[in-house]
């Protein structure tokens, strides 16, 4: 199984500005230190030996996260902006002459876990199928209502895939494209769910947009089961502790510190973070990805390592 | 987790020994907040000696989050001193340095809140 992440970003897409890009190049000339480069490769080589924060970039699509099993069918969590590169990635590899089915699982109908859907051209190429599966019963209501005027040019009605709407009921298991597929309530505004996916014993958990009250030790306990021994748990490290529980606590997200305890009670094997802050740069998000090993560390007590990474646009995880 | 209360002309000082974990931290909040109970604008500072303390959980901050907000609200000051470097670590990671005062003695900390009177 592969995990392909689209979109990352919390809340709302971001571009990186003018500044952090010149910030990008600085760092790279200063890397270079008056260096003579003889080839386009050589300077390649130099700049993949360059820190993330400088030759990458987090992106700013959000939420859209793609699993590749075993199945033909397109498995892919929420349907942020990133759902706008991954619609051309799928015609690109495709093309309108090959009819795909999309099976989305929709955590919650906030606009930025939607907003990419009427850019995912898919939709309007006649033979595909979408299935949106969603614990959500106004699923289908939310979906219309941004593509209908005057929120959208295109109403839903005009697009050309053939749309169903999945309603699902958590805490059971289903069979959807090859996974087993079980859902759980999360505390966020408006509710969200959380799908924990298996397929060939591998495991993903897709939790975002989830608040964990640390008063509340039943419902963590709930999570630990939900998220024990997973392969993957991707998980809304937004804010950190301190802005959890004080100025933006009930805003409905959580932290990097609930993010590892949770995962070392349920023994995950690897944990990304995700959701990412808007306001935060490429080198802010580095930096606290650098805190949350660190953290991990001084709190493993005996257990086996967590692995963290903080997922970027364009990242593929292999499991 | 044991914890000890010794009164001072400057300051009320408490210090837990151990861990503040899921399974300790219902009972530290519960006897700071009997401390903070009786805790003014007048009363001597309360101060959090944590040099004996060597992890502190999500649960363990929570805590004093809540005591930091149960002695502001009754004009009482309240601060942590002598954090040992790991559990330092947690509050810089946690960002809990802006949630309550840290000191890295007991002088320093009774100087400076004397100061803010």
């Amino acid at each position: 199984m592969r995990v392909k992440f689209w979109g990352t970003r919390g809340s709302l897409p971001v571009a990186a500005t003018a500044g952090e890009v010149k910030k990008k190049i600085i760092a790279a000339l200063e890397a270079a230190n008056g260096r003579q480069f003889t080839s386009n490769s050589e300077i390649a080589t130099f700049a993949d030996s360059l820190p993330f924060a400088v030759v990458g970039s987090f992106g700013g699509n959000s939420s859209c996260v793609e699993l590749i099993g075993a199945s033909e069918e397109h498995v892919i969590c929420d349907i942020g902006s990133g759902a706008r590169p991954l619609g051309h990635a799928k015609l690109a590899a495709y093309g309108p002459g090959k009819p795909q089915t999309y099976h989305f699982f929709v955590s919650h109908l906030h606009w930025d876990h939607l907003m990419g859907l009427p850019f995912f051209v898919p939709i309007y190429i006649p033979g595909n199928r979408i299935v949106m599966h969603g614990c959500h019963p106004d699923l289908e209501a939310a979906v219309r209502l941004q593509m209908s005027a005057p929120c959208f040019p295109v109403d839903f009605s005009q697009i050309g895939a053939t749309v169903e709407f999945d309603i699902l009921e958590p805490g059971r298991d289903y069979e959807i494209a090859g996974f087993k597929v079980r859902a759980k309530l999360q505390l966020h505004s408006g509710d969200s769910y959380g799908y924990r996916f298996e397929q060939a014993e591998k495991s993903v958990v897709y939790s975002t947009d989830s608040e964990h009250k640390l008063e509340n030790r039943a419902e963590q306990h709930t999570f630990i089961d939900f998220f024990r021994k997973a392969d993957l748990v991707i998980f809304d490290t937004m804010y950190s502790l301190a802005d959890a529980i004080t100025v933006k606590a009930d805003w409905g997200h959580s932290s990097n510190i609930i993010a590892v305890e949770l995962c070392q009670d349920a023994e995950v094997v690897r944990l990304a973070m995700f959701h990412h802050e808007p306001i935060h740069d490429d080198a802010k998000l580095c930096s606290l990805l650098d805190e949350t090993r660190r953290f991990e560390e001084i709190t493993r007590d005996g257990r086996a390592p967590l692995e963290i990474l903080s997922a970027y646009d364009g990242l593929t995880v292999e499991l | 987790m044991q914890l000890t209360v010794s009164q001072h002309a400057s300051a009320t000082i408490v210090a837990p020994v151990g861990r503040i974990d899921h399974a300790s931290a219902d009972a530290f909040l519960a006897q700071v907040q009997t401390l903070l109970a009786t805790h003014g604008p007048d009363s001597p500072p309360l101060l959090l000696d944590f040099s004996a303390v060597d992890y502190i959980a999500s649960v363990g901050l929570r805590a004093l989050m809540v005591s930091s907000r149960q002695a502001k609200s009754s004009g009482g000051k309240i601060a942590i001193v002598a954090l040992q470097p790991l559990v330092q670590e947690v509050f810089n990671i946690a960002r809990f340095n802006l949630v309550i005062a840290c000191f890295d003695t007991l002088e320093s900390a009774t100087k400076e809140l004397s100061a803010c009177e």
